[in-house]
């Protein structure tokens, strides 16, 4: 008996003993990959994120929110005057019927609606709440209907300036409409601009759609099967997206377009059921979210720190102002490119209107922010709000949708898979469109970018969350100081053009189709 | 005053025998004009890839040539030939739906069709185009065993 106890201690012991041993040999290459990443994307960081001086207000959430309050003003509050209209247009009911089999409005939006909605509406949410608390989504769902006339404005533009080729394939979006339409205005530094733009889309898709997506797919799968080495499911990840976008396998990429819709249904399904089931919790919750909003109920920075991760994370999640949805709605069949526009504000709304307000509903709702019963303000662990289990991220949402249905967190890790991969999709798409504007199309230009891509799925799995996160962000409002300040000198024409469409509205030259 | 007759193909057996019997119906009527149509099954409420977005419309393009290069091209040639006025019409759609709006569009007397080619679970969730046809149809509709 004796011996028997002394053996299994001595088992024990040595366990515990090669237990961290074999754990920190299998980190080794991961801490390496992120140091290295930490310390190379660090000043690109700083300086996106630099603060106003004397305060911790970044100055590119001041940019994205003017620049959106701007276009709201400027075009008159068009997300609330045409919401009906451009449904109306997804519909069809504009549609001419001898244009059956192009592109239309549902699948441009679609198409553009599958490289937004993703990991930043699951992982990016409770990031802001786990940082910013409750009060953050009011913020964020501000920031998404102001959101709405900023993509009205870019993608009206990428339809008007696409390139349309003699072979009948287009091309559009920010890098176009800047080059075209500053020459077309006699404006001089379009081309400039426009490779500026086309660099940070580069660094973009490589960031924030590619490596966030890697690393929040592998913490949510690591989250079920125990911990294991990011690169291990960054390879998975490399190998899959390199047979479809190298190997030209569309039907893996045919098969999760026609997938990740329906995901998308079933998560905001079970968000809806979840909130319904604690329907008397819905009051105390948006009380959370308003007196949040104003007051910060204790969280790091107050009311300016929500309101910061709220701007901030639905800009990363809607991409609104970013440019990119402008590379997905160009390909739009249409005489008037204004109604792409229109279509295009429906974007931001359903995106984080709608499905972001989901995730952060269900996150407050399930009581896994700690907050102390005395005082009612947040219990703070280091930056982040304390956590029931110490979950952040992606890791936060599935313990928040687990404390409804044990079984979520298995769907929500097919959830997370396939919309981590269909975002990977749509960005090697847009990261190729700015790659092939700066070294031109051909087959070796084309394949070098495309390994490059799958080369950053590894890194972005094996690097921790924070420098990934840190560097995604900042890659893609590097996109949005580009293409904002385009934006600005291009919106009159975005005007003329909505002028002459309403007064062709009105006078009923333009009318609906009879189905 | 002519009769304008609508057949819908459909590149099988069965539109092959649409089209013979429509065209039996046509000399029986005497002065008749037949319009040939062949539905490219599609909706516009599918899911693609900005890729597939981005090529869309050469795409389109193809599957057209390509449909009136099989498919409508021969039948109006075997038409002409036995000294009918005939013209064909090439659409992406919903079959039923867009058989209908073609002989609305057309002025179409009446539609005739081969019996359905779906089979198995297809037909079993979402009916046949035929039978679909037959319950919305505009004008009276003809199948052909």
């Amino acid at each position: 008996m004796k011996f028997y106890q002394k053996v299994m201690l001595s088992l024990g012991t040595a366990s515990a003993l090669v237990s961290p041993a074999v754990a920190q040999e299998a980190m080794t290459l991961d801490e390496k990959v992120n140091e290295a990443f930490a310390a190379f994307t660090g000043p690109f960081v700083n300086l996106i994120f630099a603060p106003f001086p004397g305060t911790s207000f970044p100055w590119i959430v001041m940019w994205l929110v003017v620049a959106a309050t701007v276009f709201t003003i400027y075009f008159s509050f068009v997300q609330l005057k045409f919401f009906k209209h451009a449904i109306s247009l997804v519909k069809g009911d504009y549609s001419d019927p001898n244009d059956a089999g192009e592109v239309s409005h549902f699948q441009a939006l679609a198409t553009a609606l599958s490289g937004t909605v993703g990991l930043g509406n699951i992982a990016g949410v409770a990031v802001a709440v786990g940082i910013g608390g409750p009060g953050a989504t009011f913020w964020m769902i501000l920031a998404g209907l102001m959101g709405m006339a900023s993509k009205f404005t870019e993608c009206t533009l990428g339809v008007k300036y696409r390139n349309e080729y003699p072979d009948g394939t287009v091309s559009g979006g920010p890098m176009y409409y800047i080059s075209k339409g500053f020459s077309e205005l006699g404006l001089p530094g379009g081309k400039i601009l426009a490779i500026l733009f086309s660099i940070f889309c580069i660094l973009g898709a490589l960031g924030g759609g590619n490596m966030f997506q890697a690393n929040q797919a592998h913490a949510q799968i690591s989250g079920i099967t125990g911990a294991y080495p990011g690169w291990i499911t960054g390879v998975i990840f490399a190998a899959v997206v390199f047979i479809v976008i190298v190997g030209g396998v569309k039907s893996i990429a045919r098969v999760t377009e026609k997938v990740v819709p329906f995901m998308g249904i079933l998560y905001v399904g079970a968000s809806l059921v979840i909130i319904l089931m604690n329907y008397d919790q819905i009051g105390w919750a948006f009380g959370q979210i308003f007196s949040g909003a104003f007051s910060g109920l204790g969280v790091a920075g107050g009311m300016v720190g929500a309101l910061i991760q709220g701007f901030k994370r639905a800009a990363f999640s809607n991409e609104a102002g970013v440019g990119s949805a402008a590379i997905a709605h160009s390909a739009v069949r249409t005489k008037e490119p204004i109604t792409e526009g229109f279509v295009s504000l429906l974007e931001p709304f359903i995106d984080t209107v709608v499905i972001c307000t989901m995730t952060a509903l269900v996150i407050t709702i399930s009581g896994q922010l700690i907050s102390d019963p005395a005082t009612g303000l947040y219990v703070l662990d280091g930056a982040h709000i304390a956590t029931v289990d110490g979950n952040t991220g992606v890791a936060l949402t599935s313990a928040a949708f687990a404390s409804a249905f044990s079984w979520f967190p298995y769907v929500l890790a097919v959830a997370v898979v396939l919309f981590a991969f269909s975002t990977m999709i749509s960005w090697s798409y847009y990261g190729l469109k700015s790659w092939t504007y700066l070294f031109g199309e051909g087959q070796t230009s084309e394949l070098v970018f495309k390994v490059i891509f799958c080369v950053f799925i590894v890194i972005g799995a094996a690097a921790n969350l924070g420098p990934v996160i840190d560097f995604s962000d900042a890659a893609i409002f590097a996109m949005a100081v580009v293409n904002i300040t385009a934006l600005y000198f291009l919106m009159k024409v975005v005007k003329q053009e909505l002028l002459s469409y309403v007064a062709r509205l009105a006078s009923g030259e333009i009318k609906k189709f009879t189905h | 005053m002519t009769s304008k007759i609508m057949i819908g193909l459909d590149g099988h057996g069965s539109g092959e025998r649409a089209l013979a019997y429509a065209t039996k119906l046509a000399k029986v009527i005497g002065s008749c004009e037949l319009v040939v149509v062949y539905v490219i099954e599609w909706s516009p409420y599918s899911f693609q890839t900005p890729e597939e977005n981005a090529e869309r419309h050469k795409r389109r393009e193809e599957e057209i040539s390509t449909a009136m290069d099989r498919v409508i091209n021969p039948a109006l040639a075997s038409l002409k030939k036995a000294g009918f006025s005939a013209k064909g019409i090439v659409r992406h759609g919903h079959v039923a739906d867009t058989l209908n709006d073609l002989s609305d569009e057309e002025n179409a007397e009446q539609i005739v069709v081969g019996r359905s080619t779906e089979s198995g679970l297809v037909k079993r969730f979402f009916g046949s185009s035929t039978a679909n046809l037959v319950m919305h149809a505009n004008v009276p509709v003809t199948v052909v065993g």
